[in-house]
């Protein structure tokens, strides 16, 4: 593997050079299949910069909606009370850089871009966030943090020597399907120089993803069958108790 | 050996999921109650999402049914025509149920509603089973103590549209069992339980049915109404896994196998005295998660 990948660097490198591109990087695999006994991956991704200067990098997944609740103590039992849902919140989202961001680029670039956990734009499904919404946003935030599925590292983007770097983007065993965009960005004077976006496919394979795809497709089919399989199992049950 | 649920989407180890259904099956065997209330509350505790529990024990329950009806049917012990006007009740109580589920599912109450309704349905029959059987136990004891009545009339059997039930012996109101159906029909879909539990003692002495009909007429409609509602939460909240189902299926029917055989060694009284203990303590335990301080006051769900 690490042979290939130095192959395709030196490849890239050249290409890279030949065209005249800033920065150029891709993934050893633009594709990770979910199997019964998935249990997290990771993906190395590799690149070449024409030069010094410092390398983001965001992992984003597909957008979904989100409820964040608030529990309330009701009679004595803990209630689902207030609610805020949230749109187009990315259902994966991890950051890495060769060096800690503050140092590496101002507050009004990491918003544009959204780059840290801090800066990314969420919206709620009646408009803008307002003052008293944000604990509801925190609270997004740490749950996903602790489900894994958020994350902020510093430091994963390696270099070698000044120009070629790489980074190992590990996902865990609970990452949603879909498809993903990798983002790289080269910072140069705390400002983005160049950027480059490369897709990436996370799917469920094997037998698991075609039930799955069949109960969302064909629903009714799906527990028809459910309902058959079920009947023949406690039938074939029976027989062999059946003089008993 | 872990194996991967695909609509659970949680790893879970196969033979926790054997031995679940196994202890549920050996539990059925034993009592003659379906156990659905007792594998939905366990899904949960070992990591299933609420909602995927439910409706996927309702699958399991078909297969389980199915096994057991055969074995009664063979015996001569099922009244077709009470089944056929308790399923006319359940298909429409499960078609409220499932909707209802998918209302509280959206409104973000569902999980509250289970655990409510487990609480409040175990607490209460865990109660009432533990005095009926202490006072069985205490009068076997006294010798001499008169015998309750087997059939007692009651305002239920003033209502209109009598009909003669002739397995059963009986010549009462349709509505009775339409509206026992209904309720039931309902619970089954809100807490993926056959409702055996409820079913088989309201059979007795709300319907004044012989005890040897009621297992198998019981079953019966719940071969239909878990069917309907598997079908139901499957189109409206595909929430069915049909992996897990077949799962606990398979051990399910072993266990069922060995507790019959243990049941007819052991004593009634006994036995329900061990089951509502059992019953109690389900309750308990889910009646402390719900009033215990949440590690995370605020949970995130994905909306569709």
């Amino acid at each position: 593997m690490s042979a290939r990948i130095l192959l395709s660097l030196l490849f890239m490198l050249a290409a890279g050079a030949a065209r005249g591109e800033p920065l150029v990087a891709d993934l050893t695999s633009h594709l990770i299949g979910i199997t019964g006994g998935f249990a997290g991956t990771s993906v190395v991704l590799f690149g070449a910069t024409d030069g010094p200067g410092d390398v983001v990098v965001v992992v984003r997944g597909p957008e979904h909606d989100v409820a964040v609740r608030r529990k309330r103590r009701v009679a004595g039992i803990w209630v689902n009370a207030k609610e805020a849902v949230f749109t187009g919140v990315p259902s994966f989202y991890s950051i890495a850089s060769s060096r800690p961001l503050d140092a590496v680029t101002t507050p009004a670039v990491r918003s544009f871009h959204q780059l840290g956990l801090d800066y990314l734009r969420l919206q709620l499904d009646r408009g803008p966030l307002r003052e008293e919404d944000t604990p509801f946003r925190e609270a997004l935030i740490q749950t996903q943090q602790h489900e894994k599925l958020f994350s902020e590292t510093v430091g994963r983007v390696d270099f070698l020597g000044d120009r070629l770097f790489r980074a190992s983007l590990s996902f865990p065993a609970n990452v949603p399907t879909g498809t993903y965009l990798v983002e790289v960005f080269l910072i140069r004077n705390k400002a983005v120089v160049s950027g480059q976006t490369t897709p990436l496919v996370i799917s469920k394979i094997g037998v698991d993803a075609e039930i799955y795809d069949f109960a969302d497709r064909r629903a009714a089919l799906y527990g028809l069958v459910a309902v058959a399989t079920a009947m023949v199992a406690g039938w074939l049950a029976s027989v062999p108790f059946r003089n008993a | 050996m872990e194996i991967y649920l695909p609509i659970a989407e949680v790893s879970l180890d196969v033979f926790v999921l054997l031995a679940l259904g196994g202890a549920v099956g050996f539990l059925s065997g034993v009592f003659g109650v379906g156990g659905g209330f007792l594998l939905t509350p366990f899904l949960i505790f070992i990591g299933v999402p609420p909602a995927v529990a439910v409706a996927s024990s309702a699958n399991q329950l078909v297969g389980a049914s199915v096994s057991g009806v055969l074995a009664h049917w063979r015996r001569g012990n099922v009244d077709f025509k009470m089944g056929l006007i308790l399923l006319i009740g359940g298909f429409l109580g499960s078609l409220l149920g499932v909707w209802l589920f998918g209302l509280l599912r959206r409104i973000g109450q569902v999980e509250l509603v289970i655990n409510l309704c487990f609480v409040l349905l175990l607490g209460t029959l865990g109660a009432l089973m533990l005095i009926e059987g202490t006072r069985t136990l205490m009068r076997r004891r006294k010798l001499g103590a008169p015998r309750r009545k087997l059939h007692q009339h009651i305002w239920v059997h003033g209502l209109p549209l009598k009909m003669r039930f002739r397995r059963s012996k009986l010549y009462i109101s349709a509505l009775l069992p339409l509206g026992l159906g209904f309720l039931i029909g309902i619970l089954s879909a809100i807490m993926g339980i056959g409702g055996g539990f409820v079913m088989v003692p309201a059979m007795i002495y709300l319907l004044g049915m012989p005890t040897v009909i009621v297992p198998g007429t019981s079953l019966f409609q719940i071969i239909f109404v878990a069917a309907t509602v598997t079908v139901l939460q499957a189109i409206n909240n595909r929430t069915v896994d049909a992996v897990l189902a077949l799962l606990l299926l398979i051990g399910g029917v072993l266990g069922a196998q060995i507790g019959t055989r243990m049941g007819s060694r052991l004593r009634g009284d006994q036995l329900r005295i061990m089951l509502a203990v059992l019953v109690l303590a389900v309750a308990v335990k889910l009646a402390v998660d719900m009033t215990a301080t949440p590690e995370q006051l605020y949970s995130a769900t994905v909306v569709q």
